[in-house]
Formats: structure tokens, C-alpha cells, sequence
């Protein structure tokens, strides 16, 4: 019974709790981004025809993260949805961030290398030029 | 068919296959795939991407209560998330080179895989015998709560359980898909953790796999959207009301139906790659 008096037990429940807040954050954020994206998109592209039985990839602009920026400044609707996407993928990246940091204030050492090690391996996927 | 009508059908359709992942376990991005390539005839490419974004928004959405809980293991999910990772990284990088018809037979095969998987009864094999040394170093054995208070256990085979969760992450990342099946055998069967710490860790995990494939697949073109637009919102408001239902529904029989339904989908979906038709 001892451990659960063990300051550490109580630290590792407030990061827990953190967590879940931060994964809560993204989803409805990037839920509220889709949803306005979707409106826009919809009321300007709603009656022309869906084109996906041919794969071409999406158009430019919607696959680099300064595409994306760029036309969510110009208030297109397919860019508002695609940055709703993307902070949606930063939620779990993010989470892994936290965490870090999380387990440095712990002075757990060892899985501050281990979360920095996962973290290195999304930033490689990112930007390693992997896309083909 | 305009894409106003093509965005509120496949809305309800993507509902639906949020509140069937969420019943059986399997997550919403599995039934994502069958529902674009073989319902909408959307090259499997694009249902690829849209199945990874339609995976993070549930492993996130559902993640956040569990953790809050306490039954996840972070340390373990952490740990296994190096493998799960890597693994992704790989399979998105074997996906170019990879037929698409083979990649349907891949994920139809899987698929069958995780019906029978989510059938069958569970069997908790979890100990409190302190035999891995591993673990140990790790700090991966841990407690979670239970009505009559905190249950201690303990994690064992750590080098197969780590090579079975790279190998689903491979999975993942080719097929765009959670795999939560195959993580939940890795730690139920091989790491003999207790079956609802298994669940939530590897949903845990999920969020994480997902989104290192779709940064690549995000550069790739893969991920349009609007497919994602009804496919993100229908799914997450389908997890919610599946696990509302869940508390009050028959589920051993809506189970059994949803397995049936998904072998069947996943029939197809080998028939068709088999043909050349994905």
C-alpha cells in the first residue's frame, strides 16, 4: 500500500490527467476546423461532381504545411479542413511532447530518452524527404 | 452524384462505421476502407489516407477518457510506441512499391484476422509473478484500478511482444489502419498484461502509429479533404453514440452480426483485389 502515499504515484496521475485534457483539446479543435472548412467547401464546390476513382493525389497546395497556410489565409475551404487534419495529426505528436516534459519533472530520465527517441523517429518521417 | 450529396451520404455512412469500430473494438478506420473502395469505388489510395486521419481522431477521442482513468500504462505504451513507430515509417515506405491489389488482399486478410479476433472469448492470462528482469529496469509493471481497489501486474517476453507491435505498426502504416488487434495480441498473449490495461494502451498507442505514417502519406497526396470532411466528423460522432450504446445494447449479439458483416466486407475486399478490380 505504501506506493500510493509515494509522491510519485500522485505525479504520475496530474500527467495523466494533463494528457487526457491536451487529447480532448486537439480532437474538438480540429473537429471545429474540419466543420468550418466543410461549410465553406461545401456552399462553393457543393454541386459539382466528386472525382476519386482515379488516383492523381490532391491538388498542389493541399499537401505541404505553407500550402495549407496559405490558402487557409485566403479562406479556402478545402485548406481550412486540411489544417483541422493536420492538427489532428499534431494531437498524438504533441501528446509524446508532453510527455517528455512530463517525465524530465518526474526525473525519470531514462523515458525522457525513450519518448525523445519516438519523437525522432515522427520528426524523421516528417521531414526525411520519405514521400517519394 | 453532386459532392453535396456525396458528403452526406458517406457522413452517414462513416457514422455508422464509427459506432460499429467502437462496438467490437476494432476502431473506425477499419471499415473506412471497404465503405470508400468497394461502396463509393474510391481508389484505395485516398481511402488509405482518409483510414489513418479517421484512426487518430478516435484513438485520440477515446484515449483521452481511458487515460484519465488510470488503466493506461504510459510507460509501456511509450516504450512500444519506438516499435510501433518505426514499424509505421517502414510500411509507409514499402506502400510505394506495393500493388494496390495486393494491398487490398493484405488488408482484407487482416481484416478477417480482427473479426475473429474480436470475437473470440478473452482469456486473461496476466500474473503477478515478477519474472522479467526487462521490466523491471523498464519500470513497465504497474497497477490499475478496479472497484475493490488497485490490481498489481506484471509485464513478461518484452523482446517478442516488441517485434510483434514493430510488425503492427508495419501494418498499420501500409494498410492505414489502427491494428489494434494485433497490438492487443501482442500484449494479451505475449506480454500477459491484464486484457483491459492491453485495450486502452493500445488504443493509446494508436494516435501515435497513425500519425507517424500520415506525415508521409500527407506529402504523398494520399489524404484528401473531402473525404476527410464527412469521414472525421461522421466517425467521431460515431464512436460517441457506439459507446453510449454500448453500456445499454445486446452486445454479444450486435457482435456477432458486425463479424459477420466485416467478413464479408473483407471477402470482397480480397475478391476484388484478387481480380484487379482495387
Amino acid at each position: 500500500m505504501k506506493r500510493y502515499f509515494s509522491k510519485h504515484y500522485w505525479a504520475d496521475r496530474d500527467i495523466q490527467q494533463l494528457i487526457g485534457k491536451q487529447l480532448r483539446f486537439g480532437v474538438i479543435l480540429s473537429s471545429i476546423l474540419v466543420l468550418i472548412g466543410g461549410i465553406i467547401y461545401l456552399y462553393r464546390h457543393g454541386a459539382e461532381m466528386p472525382s476519386y476513382r482515379e488516383f492523381n493525389g490532391v491538388r498542389a497546395g493541399l499537401d505541404s504545411f505553407s500550402g495549407i497556410i496559405h490558402g487557409v489565409r485566403g479562406i479556402h475551404g478545402m485548406e481550412i479542413i486540411q489544417l483541422g487534419v493536420v492538427c489532428l495529426i499534431a494531437t498524438p505528436i504533441m501528446r509524446v511532447a508532453f510527455s517528455a516534459v512530463a517525465f524530465l519533472l518526474e526525473k525519470d530520465y531514462l523515458y525522457v530518452l525513450l519518448t525523445l527517441v519516438v519523437l525522432g523517429v515522427i520528426i524523421f518521417s516528417m521531414t526525411g524527404n520519405l514521400a517519394g | 452524384m453532386t459532392i453535396l450529396l456525396f458528403t452526406l451520404i458517406l457522413l452517414v455512412g462513416a457514422f455508422l462505421a464509427g459506432m460499429l469500430g467502437s462496438l467490437t473494438g476494432l476502431g473506425g478506420g477499419v471499415v473506412i476502407i471497404p465503405l470508400l473502395t468497394l461502396g463509393f469505388h474510391t481508389d484505395i489510395r485516398y481511402a488509405i489516407g482518409t483510414a489513418l486521419i479517421a484512426a487518430i481522431a478516435t484513438s485520440s477521442g477515446s484515449a483521452s477518457a481511458y487515460v484519465k482513468e488510470g488503466i493506461t500504462n504510459i510507460r509501456l505504451g511509450m516504450f512500444l510506441e519506438i516499435a510501433t513507430t518505426t514499424g509505421a515509417v517502414i510500411g509507409a515506405l514499402i506502400a510505394v512499391y506495393m500493388p494496390t491489389n495486393v494491398v487490398a488482399i493484405i488488408f482484407g486478410c487482416v481484416l478477417i484476422f480482427s473479426a475473429i479476433m474480436s470475437f473470440k472469448p478473452k482469456k486473461d492470462q496476466s500474473t503477478d509473478d515478477d519474472k522479467s528482469e526487462l521490466a523491471r529496469k523498464l519500470r513497465l509493471n504497474s497497477t490499475y484500478p478496479t472497484p475493490t481497489g488497485p490490481v498489481h501486474y506484471t509485464v513478461r517476453h518484452i523482446p517478442g511482444g516488441y517485434f510483434m507491435m514493430m510488425f503492427a505498426g508495419v501494418m498499420s502504416g501500409l494498410l492505414g489502419i489502427g491494428s489494434g488487434a494485433l497490438k492487443v495480441l501482442a500484449m494479451d498473449n505475449i506480454m500477459r498484461i491484464p486484457f483491459k490495461v492491453s485495450t486502452t494502451t493500445s488504443n493509446f498507442m494508436i494516435g501515435v502509429t497513425a500519425a507517424a505514417s500520415a506525415v508521409v502519406y500527407l506529402q504523398r497526396g494520399y489524404i484528401s479533404p473531402g473525404l476527410c470532411l464527412p469521414v472525421v466528423i461522421g466517425v467521431l460522432l460515431g464512436a460517441f453514440g457506439g459507446s453510449r450504446l454500448l453500456v445499454k445494447a445486446n452486445v454479444k449479439g450486435l457482435r456477432l452480426v458486425f463479424s459477420v458483416v466485416i467478413t464479408f466486407l473483407a471477402v470482397q475486399m480480397i475478391y476484388n483485389g484478387y481480380t484487379g478490380k482495387l
